[in-house]
């Protein structure tokens, strides 16, 4: 009985925390009901490695936070609505024009709200930086291998980020209803009238009714901040506990290993570094919008289907989308059966952007397949290392960056003085051969650095002392790596390519002779990491030639007896 | 162990990494290097001499000083650089001292934090030990027989009617939702009908671009080209879906410089020619006219299209050639339609026939 | 030539401005019935304006002296073009005033179109080859300075802009892209009266707006939004070239990001 009422008694009066004072009270108060400490003590010692490329997503994160923030500024006082008013605002030249009052409460928040043209401004500037960091965010994650195992659903999430990102950016785009934005709405509506069999109908929904109809802002303004959003912040949410659950990649290094990570803890100097960068992002963003204009509606004017401005382009993310319709060659559109009509001019670029895509999302699976890899890997790969991937990265770059650069071709084309029509015909060549050129070369630079990489590791770095020996001759003295140096360049993996094996009724699939192939090129011309034999024999070489200078490669020199010399780099499996 | 092997699959180079060695292989020498361990903690300025540490701190709390400056100078700026009415000028100074100074305080915050993070926070390097994502083989033998259990006591399995059925409802339950979105556009209405009609019928005066005043073919010189929509399009419900449908340019070259097809010789009034402004491509306005070329040239994706040759496209994405007005003049000297368009304008659709090719 | 039974633009004028007058059908009618009888005259340009002032004979001939000395190798001697160089048989002062006056003319050298340069003659000089070409066959003459002022209604001047020259010239003037390597050029810092002759003359490829396409009103009224648009400051800072989303992107990749990725090399950086 005693026992029981003295549990009792302790949970009437839980035991004192040492903290006292307001914040002791506070932060008991708030444990008794959240349970707290468990969550700081699991979370706020937890470490974060240190390099400049792992902020990008985090920058990434900022730039929602800030378009939130102001995005919520111009939700009250942007209407979403396509009714016709006459303007009667403060900029001189469209002052009596009727237009809708989403254009007309812009050109308010333009003109006559203090701050609100910055705020606009810090909205659509930190947009386009949200896209850029995010696609930056994508590229280091790519060439670092940090997609691998365990991280495969993670790059999904971060990918479907992005594609939402850009939902984001090209329904606001359109919200102003300016004659730029209503130019870029016709083109959606062009490209999915193109669709087959569904085109017509999607097109006469979606803007209830013909276009431009009297209600696609206010269905995208729904989308714009609430829905895209919404799933944002869930998916963000959800890309973070995978962060955690997984911690952070690291590049390899003296004393970091697949099964640590090396930096520094949340609390306090990786916290402080985080707070730091929100403001540093946030104060660089109002810099640029206080300083250089965005999107000037008021120079587009109204949206009428008649006028077009020249140079009428999407923001630039969309940009991949828009180079695609114009790389067309003229005359891609047939007809089916005398009845449908199959547009191939704007069914082409869909397809080639859709498989661009699928590619990217997909990517670490396609690799994994490919390699027969299902280690967990926490050590982000040097680009050079793995020369196919990176070679495939920068194939991929190229693809994306043809229509990318092939959308502001009438720009180039009154810029640099040519005509648009080579600009295209140019742009072409590149989407199509640009790829494999890329592919090459790159595959081809990743090799010679890994090669400059063994040099270093063997030899040391050329100090530029040369020093005259006593039978006549120059060499030049190599400096050599210390132990922590050398580890860096010789802490990677060599990788076998898959071997075919019959499976269990001794038989060999044509799918398993495929993967062979496709892990063969993968693997093929690669340099294996030097070795402590490989080192030793190197100096037991030019040992009398080194050795006189640098006594510390005298110890090596004895070691190499007996030592035979370490796998050569294999050129072909 | 060296390098990022900490799983399975790992050969050393010196065994026999030939048939057995399993997919994925990565191959370690046996005399790969070890990881020389974490380098010896490096002292900073900071820990070293007191005196810079007192400085530093005074840097930071300098910039946390400026910060609130700045955010004082940008309430003034509000106030002081109000913006008035009709003056662009005050927009832009509002915007630029108010953006800079929040800038300001916003930059000052950020460098302090981080500073005082780089060089006042204890720096010394920590290593946490990272654990298998998957769970221990416990974990996941108690899951799996929770899942057992769970589904021996519900009899999710055992009760397959049960089962089958509530699958079916709960696909048959989102299938109303479909249905719910049919009336985002009105009832009634055939969307591939209505783009293939425009405002233009029989006797409609083409009329300038947009104060809808009437053109006469004697207007229409040489070289000219003129922006047109339908006379009276103001009057329409629908003035923007209508207009969208039925802009046109009209242009007036030599006859002689008119290739023009069987079927299509009344088309033209004396060498005035009219033709939709919709690209065929995607729909934007192929508004670019060069008078001496005769080239159409749209700005969006640069389709290009030849007056000459009845509006046909010689480059860029677009296939079919801009639909062509029929035109004619009124007996007061005005141009007028002599119907709509002889086939539907603007971009292809699935629903577009192929014998509107007259 | 203007119509006068047109109407004040707006984007729907007569929702707002009441159904057209009675009367105006009346002189529709009337103005229909005059205009039915001189439709013969398609071919003429009929939109040729008066000379602003009578040229004296003294200017004709330094005129024509300079002329033969500068332009006859292409246009030919009695303005009737060559192989090099198209007539000049009603072009009018209009057309000689902005090709020379913008230094288009004389051509240096051959390219996909002539471009702006330093201007080679004197005003005086100018006036008087305008005076010599207008003279041999009439043409648009050079605009009246009422219609160069920019008092006018930028409001209306700014929607006809859009709707007549912004394709070519950018809704902000900045110039755009023809093809096989011609241009439209940028607007800012061309006279009212280049900007006037433009559009009365169509040089080049530029189409012509005569007077019953673009009455001078209209022309005044684009004109006095083009330098609304120039001389009013831009309210949200710099303009980066008023090229659109292009510029914007590639500022925020260079500068914007270039920034970004500046700061958190410092911030990842470790301290001395």
């Amino acid at each position: 009985m005693t026992t029981t009422s003295d549990t009792r008694n302790d949970l009437r009066t839980p035991p004192r925390t040492q903290q006292r004072g307001v914040v002791g009270a506070v932060s008991n108060y708030v444990d008794e009901r959240t349970s707290i400490s468990g969550f700081i003590k699991l979370m706020a010692r937890k470490v974060f490695p240190d390099h400049w490329s792992f902020m990008l997503g985090e920058v990434a994160l900022w730039c929602f936070v800030i378009i939130l923030l102001s995005g919520t500024f111009l939700t009250f006082f942007f209407q979403a609505s396509m009714a016709e008013v006459e303007y009667d605002g403060s900029y001189v030249p469209l002052k009596g024009l009727e237009m809708s009052a989403a254009m007309a409460s812009t050109l308010d928040i333009s003109f006559d709200v203090r701050g609100g043209l910055l705020m606009r401004q810090i909205h659509h500037w930190a947009a386009l930086l949200f896209i850029a960091t995010i696609m930056l965010h994508m590229a280091r994650v790519f060439f670092t291998g940090a997609f691998r195992k365990p991280r495969e659903l993670n790059w999904v999430i971060g990918f479907l980020l992005w594609i939402l990102a850009m939902g984001e950016g090209f329904t606001g785009y359109s919200l102003p209803d300016d004659l730029l934005s209503g130019n870029g709405l016709r083109i959606i509506d062009g490209l999915i009238k193109g669709i087959p069999v569904v085109g017509t109908w999607t097109s006469y929904l979606l803007f209830g009714g013909e276009f431009p109809g009297t209600q696609i802002i206010g269905r995208l303004y729904t989308l714009h901040i609430l829905l895209l959003p919404a799933v944002i912040v869930a998916l963000i949410g959800l890309h973070m506990v995978f962060l955690i659950v997984h911690k952070h990649t690291q590049f390899a290094g003296p004393g970091k290993t697949n099964d640590n990570v090396v930096g520094y803890p949340i609390l306090p100097v990786y916290g402080a570094k985080m707070a730091g960068t929100f403001f540093l992002v946030f104060g660089v963003i109002v810099a640029i919008a206080g300083l250089f204009t965005i999107n000037p509606i008021w120079n587009y004017g109204p949206y009428d289907p008649s006028p077009v401005s020249a140079g009428t382009q999407p923001d630039w993310y969309i940009g991949f989308a828009d180079g695609a319709l114009r790389l067309v060659p003229p005359g891609w559109e047939f007809v089916l059966f005398d009845t449908y009509t199959v547009s191939m001019n704007i069914l082409a670029p869909i397809i080639a952007i859709t498989l661009w895509i699928v590619a990217v999302m997909f990517y670490p699976f396609i690799e994994g397949w490919i390699t027969g890899d299902k280690r967990e890997h926490h050590l982000a790969d040097r680009p050079r290392n793995v020369p196919t991937r990176t070679a495939l990265g920068a194939a991929g770059i190229v693809y994306y960056g043809a229509m990318f650069v092939a959308a502001s071709s009438d720009l180039i084309a009154t810029h640099f003085q040519m005509s648009m029509e080579n600009v295209i015909w140019a742009l072409q060549f590149v989407f199509i051969v640009g790829p494999f050129i890329a592919y090459f070369i790159t595959k081809r630079i990743c090799i010679a650095l890994q090669k400059k990489d063994r040099e270093m590791a063997l030899h040391g770095y050329e100090s530029g002392r040369i020093v005259r020996l006593p039978g006549g001759e120059f060499v030049e003295v190599h400096q050599p790596l210390d132990e922590y140096e050398r580890w860096r360049l010789v802490s990677f993996n060599d990788y076998k390519p898959l071997m075919i094996r019959p499976n269990a009724r001794g038989q060999i699939s044509p799918f398993e002779r495929v993967r062979a192939v496709l892990s063969r090129w993968f693997f093929e011309d690669r340099i294996a990491p030097v070795t402590r034999g490989e080192l030793e024999a190197s100096h037991g070489a030019h040992g009398h030639r080194e050795g006189a200078n640098e006594p510390d490669l005298h110890q090596s020199e004895l070691a190499t007896a007996g030592q035979g010399v370490g796998a050569p780099p294999h050129t072909k499996p | 162990m060296a390098n990022d092997g900490s799983g399975s699959d790992i050969v050393r180079a010196d065994s026999s990494h030939g048939a057995d060695a399993s997919p994925g292989t990565a191959v370690i020498a046996a005399d790969a290097f070890e990881n020389p361990g974490l380098p010896p903690h490096r002292e900073r300025v900071t820990d070293l001499d007191p005196k810079a540490d007192r400085r530093h701190e005074r840097v930071v709390s300098l910039l946390f000083y400026l910060s609130i400056v700045f955010s004082v100078a940008a309430i003034a700026a509000y106030f002081a650089i109000p913006i008035v009415e009709n003056d662009p000028w005050s927009v832009r100074l509002n915007t630029l001292f108010l953006g800079l100074s929040i800038a300001g305080a916003l930059l000052s915050i950020g460098v302090g934090t981080v500073h005082w993070g780089k060089a006042l926070m204890d720096n010394a390097e920590r290593v946490e030990m990272r654990h298998q994502t998957r769970g221990t083989e416990e974990t996941r033998a108690r899951s799996v027989e929770i899942f057992q259990e769970a589904d021996k006591e519900s009899g999710f399995s055992r009760r397959s009617l049960l089962r089958n059925s509530l699958i079916g409802a709960l696909v048959a339950a989102p299938l109303p939702a479909i249905f719910l979105f049919r009336d985002l556009a009105p009832r009634d209405n055939d969307p591939a009908a209505m783009l293939a009609h425009t405002a233009w019928k029989e006797g409609v005066r083409l009329a300038r671009d947009p104060s809808g005043t009437p053109i006469r073919a004697a207007d229409v010189t040489l070289g000219s080209v003129f922006h047109v929509i339908p006379e009276g399009l103001e009057e329409s419900e629908h003035y923007l879906e209508e207009k969208a449908k039925a802009a046109v340019l009209l242009m007036r070259l030599k006859p002689e410089d008119l290739n023009v097809s069987p079927g299509r010789e009344t088309w033209n009034y004396d060498g005035i020619v009219a033709y939709s402004k919709i690209c065929t491509h995607v729909g934007c306005p192929v508004a670019l006219y060069e008078q001496q070329t005769h080239h159409l040239l749209c700005p969006c994706h640069q389709s290009q299209f030849d007056i000459k040759q009845e509006a046909a496209v010689i480059f860029g994405p677009a296939k079919r050639p801009l639909p062509q007005l029929p035109i004619s003049v009124d007996s007061e000297g005005y141009l007028v339609a002599q119907s709509d368009f002889h086939e539907p304008v603007g971009p292809s659709y699935w629903e577009r026939r192929g014998d509107y090719d007259v | 030539m203007p119509s006068p039974q047109r109407m004040p633009s707006s984007r729907r004028p007569s929702r707002r401005r009441g159904r057209r007058s009675p009367l105006a059908t009346v002189v529709l009618l009337a103005l229909g019935l005059v205009f039915t009888g001189s439709s013969y005259a398609l071919f003429t340009a009929t939109s040729a304006g008066d000379a602003a002032t009578a040229a004296s004979q003294e200017s004709i001939d330094h005129g024509q002296k300079l002329f033969a000395a500068n332009c006859a190798t292409c246009h030919g001697m009695n303005l009737e073009g060559t192989e090099a160089g198209p007539t000049l048989l009603g072009v009018g002062a209009a057309s000689v005033d902005f090709q020379v006056g913008t230094g288009r003319m004389p051509l240096a050298n051959t390219g996909p179109q002539a471009p702006e340069k330093p201007v080679m003659f004197t005003e005086e000089d100018i006036q008087a080859m305008a005076d010599y070409v207008a003279s041999v066959s009439p043409g648009p003459g050079i605009p009246e300075e009422e219609y160069l002022q920019t008092t006018g209604d930028a409001t209306r001047g700014a929607e006809l802009f859009r709707i007549n020259c912004a394709m070519c010239h950018n809704v902000a003037g900045a110039g755009g892209a023809l093809t096989q390597g011609k241009y439209a050029p940028a607007l800012h810092g061309t006279s009212p009266k280049h900007i006037y002759e433009a559009m009365t003359t169509g040089p080049q490829n530029m189409p012509v707006f005569n007077d019953a396409n673009l009455t001078p009103e209209d022309k005044r009224d684009i004109i006095t939004a083009l330098k609304y648009q120039e001389e009013a400051p831009s309210p949200g800072g710099y303009e980066l070239g008023s090229l659109g989303p292009v510029a914007e992107g590639l500022f925020a990749w260079v500068f914007g990001l270039g920034a970004i990725v500046a700061l958190t090399v410092w911030i990842t950086a470790r301290s001395n």
